[in-house]
């Protein structure tokens, strides 16, 4: 675990590093990701170490959230302020986002070649 | 005897291990209550989790400062997390490859929607320009849209509430607005997922799906990474339009 959790913070590290020398918009943990991902690709795939870890930090990820989650405290005038076109645009965009990706990708993998079964 | 009480509370109060705890004891508690309701949507543990949080803080007085103090430990694993996607990302490269189209137009359509229909729908409703410029980057993870934010001119720590709640929203109402529209297909499901709501609506996929949370997590790197390269271009035109 403890190696699997280095390696993690390394390729953390190093996105972070090239984000900041190239000055580039993404962020570190983001090319880390990446970094990571060629990695494997290279290598034929993850250690049994790297994959045991990995599968219990994101069995979890929602843990990960709860703490700017809470941060809503610090902006409780705001949102009294506000909220109906936060509650609104939050909704209203969400929802669509869903749709507009689930409906584009629907068309664009099964081209107008009549029904499946 | 009650001295001797206020002098623990004194000293816990501002050291990190009370913020921690009850992170992980308000999760845990909040993933039972799901795991009961039978991994229900509306059950979401980050909404349950967030609320207990929040009224136990207002009830005992403790400022957001104090307890982040504690809690960042949990925060700061998310850098970590959001490496260690890219493994589900390479369990499904084929899968991935085999559908490069559509992930392609996926990716811009529903990217672009989530940014744009956010602003309207707020300017609409009269928010102010800095909460409007908050809102557009709510569809990416926390520490990406925070970037964001600042640098277009919304407010961070507004930005990550409004990311936290739009994971929120997009987990509980995903699988109906998807069974509504009968999307069956697990890895579009997940797609959509990955980049309306980002890392909650991964997390609830991986619990649903494993191939779903695979293009849910692909989703969520590619809309942080779209987002990150497309908003900064975008924001002085949003900000005057």
């Amino acid at each position: 675990m403890i190696a699997a959790l280095t390696q993690l913070l390394i390729f953390q590290l190093a996105g972070e590093v090239i984000a900041r020398s190239f000055e580039l918009p993404i962020p570190g943990p983001v090319i880390g990701m990446l970094l990571l991902f060629v990695t494997l690709v290279v290598r034929g795939g993850p250690g049994h170490d790297l994959l045991h870890t990995s599968q219990n930090l994101l069995q979890h990820l929602s843990l990960l959230f709860v703490p700017a989650g809470t941060g809503i405290m610090l902006h409780m005038h705001r949102i009294v302020d506000e909220w109906p076109a936060l509650l609104a645009s939050l909704l209203v965009s969400t929802t669509a986002a869903l749709i507009v990706t689930g409906l584009v990708m629907k068309l664009c993998s099964r081209p107008n070649r009549g029904e499946m079964p | 005897m009650t001295p001797r009480i206020n002098e623990i509370w004194v000293y816990l109060a501002a050291s990190p291990l009370l913020g921690l705890t009850i992170t992980l004891l308000a999760y845990q508690g909040a993933f039972v209550i799901y795991r009961r309701s039978g991994n229900h949507p509306l059950a979401n543990p980050v909404l349950i989790a967030v609320a207990a949080l929040v009224t136990l803080l207002t009830l005992t007085g403790t400022s957001y400062q104090t307890y982040f103090s504690g809690a960042q430990f949990v925060h700061f694993l998310l850098g970590p997390a959001t490496v260690a996607l890219a493994i589900p990302l390479y369990q499904q490269a084929k899968r991935v490859k085999a559908m490069l189209l559509p992930v392609v137009v996926g990716l811009f359509a529903g990217s672009l929607t989530a940014i744009l229909s956010a602003v309207a729908v707020a300017r609409l409703l009269g928010a102010s320009l800095p909460t409007q410029l908050s809102l557009a980057p709510k569809s990416v993870t926390t520490p990406i849209a925070m970037g964001i934010a600042e640098r277009i001119g919304g407010i961070p720590s507004l930005t990550a509430v409004l990311v936290i709640f739009t994971g929120i929203l997009g987990a509980v109402g995903a699988r109906y607005v998807f069974d509504a529209m009968k999307l069956r297909d697990p890895a579009i499901r997940g797609f959509a997922i990955g980049i309306a709501a980002h890392g909650i609506g991964t997390a609830r996929a991986f619990q649903v799906n494993e191939q779903s949370g695979a293009f849910a997590a692909l989703a969520m790197g590619l809309n942080g990474a779209l987002t990150a390269l497309l908003l900064p271009l975008i924001a002085p035109w949003l900000a005057v339009a």
